[in-house]
């Protein structure tokens, strides 16, 4: 059924990337049969672009028009305060940190799930996605229950004068928790479809384990890990519960750029919170860009891009 | 499948990157999450009740899991209309549209909150309309409600496309052909091939929408009884330094949690062997 394409990368792209733009023109070709009426195709492509257009136009275009309500003067004139500078530095730095180990983790656990049998494999596989259904607020409560005052660790911490709550090393904690499945989510499928083959041949040809992974596993899975990543990236710098639980909102010092908004918000400083929040939203944009692109490009590697 | 075993002895690195893979998910995951757990196994049971089902609390649970339920259930209905058309309708932008779908998984929740809540505010694009006929958004329970349809589409809409696109159109013609009109094939033929997709998409959405913090927090105006959501109430606890209150709450929170994800999973091996079937 599926089109001649180059073996491999391909058809494994599509399992891996949970949201696929395999969505192509397919429709144009379908018979007749399974066509609606112009009126149906009509009414229904309204509804969704209304919906869409409603729920999720709208906030994007708010931000952008709420930070330069005052012009772009006082729009850039946010950017000037220290604190604002502070949280975005700290936001890159947690992110700096979470997503490297998200990362050496999701390639770990792929590798293992993907390449090998044994067993517990699908309990295992279901407790990496566990982060993604706990709330963000118990994702940072769990943290202080065992770093904080009262927590496991707290006096221990006390006592040799760290910090790990209301300070920087818990908000790393907390982003690693929110962001641990993405990369791992993304190569598993892609892993495992692709088989071991490659691997296989290049073991037999002489070569090592880690000269297998450099030049035979990672050019297969680059996408793949690509498209994790910059999610993974997102989500770190964007996180606001579990962060807003550990970080203790000391301005200048634990807050990170989401959490900066809530504040400038909260002093009903509008422009300066729509300003920080509109970096985010064009993180936001440049990920959904980037995203589009990568399912461009496999869409075009499969031949059949519309 | 045979060669399996032959292939697992001569690939290297098994040990190693299982051992990390557990060692590193115990240590950020399963410890911290057994914290919650351990912390309330000390507690009395009738402290423990009365810590998770104070009249505060079970409001908190209506307004989350009401709030939660009719956002997903809205979802599922505009997802399918939307995954329906990037499907099958081909028309411009539609590649915009796709793309835009998964804004709320990219956009900071904490960057929804505050947008939302200027637009659906007293003088906001939408708030202006909606405040002559009465209808408060912001600050409601309302309000609660669009934020949580807001987080939830993707789910909905990325669970149904590769089901959609995996339909066969064979059996549409095979409908057609039997004379059934396009609503008839639509509700006998698609709707229950669809059905696990839609019900997994409809729990992916209530699960994320229970959980939920951010983009709600803004615009529900956070009112004890009536507009305060669980997870911020949780905040609440902590904030007082009601450690064990605040645990309490979101172990009760965590098992839900769970067993939603007990619940996708075997509904993801139902909707696996529905389309092999």
């Amino acid at each position: 059924m599926e089109p001649p394409f180059p073996a491999g990368l391909t058809l494994s792209m599509a399992a891996a990337i949970t949201t696929p733009l395999a969505v192509t023109h397919r429709a144009a070709a379908l018979p007749r049969a399974t066509h609606d009426a112009a009126w149906v195709r009509w009414l229904l492509t309204g509804i969704a672009l209304l919906f869409v257009g409603f729920f999720l136009a709208l906030p994007l275009a708010a931000v952008f028009t709420e930070a330069l309500r005052r012009g772009l003067g006082a729009y850039l004139a946010s950017f000037r305060d220290p604190d604002a500078l502070a949280a975005i530095r700290l936001t890159l730095l947690a992110a700096a940190i979470a997503v490297p180990c998200n990362l050496v983790f999701g390639v770990a656990a792929a590798w293992a799930i993907a390449k090998f049998n044994f067993r517990g494999k699908s309990v295992l596989t279901t407790l990496i996605d566990l982060p993604f259904a706990v709330s963000p607020v118990i994702s940072g409560l769990v943290y202080v229950l065992i770093f904080g005052l009262q927590g496991w660790l707290g006096p221990w911490l006390q006592d040799h004068d760290l910090r790990v709550i209301f300070a920087v090393p818990g908000i790393v904690l907390a982003t690693i928790f929110v962001t641990f499945p993405f990369v791992a989510r993304e190569l598993i499928p892609l892993m495992q479809a692709q088989g071991n083959d490659e691997e296989y041949a290049a073991i037999t040809l002489g070569a090592g384990g880690w000269q297998t992974f450099w030049h035979v596993t990672l050019p297969n899975i680059k996408w793949g890990l690509f498209y994790g990543v910059i999610l993974c990236n997102a989500r770190a710098m964007g996180e606001f519960g579990a962060v807003s639980v550990v970080s203790g909102h000391i301005r200048g010092e634990t807050n990170t750029m989401p959490l900066h908004i809530e504040i400038l918000y909260n002093e009903y400083n509008f422009v300066a919170a729509f300003a920080v929040a509109s970096l985010l939203a064009l993180l936001a944009i440049v990920t959904l860009v980037l995203k589009t692109f990568i399912e461009w490009k496999h869409a075009a590697a499969r031949g059949d891009v519309s | 499948m045979s060669a399996t075993s032959t292939q697992r002895s001569v690939l290297p690195g098994f040990g190693l990157s299982l051992g990390f893979t557990l060692f590193y998910l115990g240590l950020i995951v399963l410890v911290p999450l057994s914290a919650a757990f351990l912390k309330t196994a000390g507690m009395s049971w009738a402290a423990f009740v009365e810590a998770v089902a104070s009249p505060r609390v079970l409001a908190s649970y209506r307004v989350s899991f009401g709030a939660s339920f009719l956002a997903a259930l809205v979802n599922v209905f505009f997802g399918l209309v939307v995954a329906w058309v990037l499907v099958r309708y081909p028309f411009p932008g539609r590649r915009v549209v796709d793309a835009l779908v998964d804004l709320p998984f990219a956009l900071p929740t904490a960057v929804a909150g505050i947008a939302l809540t200027a637009i659906y505010a007293r003088n906001g694009w939408v708030g202006r309309f909606l405040e002559p006929h009465g209808i408060r958004v912001a600050f409601t329970e309302l309000g609660i409600f669009i934020a949580l349809t807001f987080i939830g589409l993707p789910f909905v809409v990325r669970t149904l496309q590769p089901v959609l696109e995996e339909l066969e159109p064979e059996i549409e013609e095979a409908s057609a052909s039997l004379g059934a009109g396009r609503g008839q094939t639509f509700a006998r033929v698609l709707l229950p091939e669809l059905l696990p997709a839609l019900l997994t998409g409809f729990a992916l959405a209530f699960a994320r929408a229970l959980g939920e913090y951010g983009s709600v927090v803004f615009i529900s105006g956070n009112m004890p009884m009536r507009t305060e959501i669980t997870p911020l109430l949780i905040i609440t606890k902590l904030e007082q330094y009601d450690y064990r209150g605040a645990t309490a709450i979101a172990v009760v929170m965590l098992v839900v949690s769970f067993l939603l994800l007990l619940l996708i999973n075997l509904l993801q091996k139902w909707s696996r062997r529905f389309q092999q079937a």
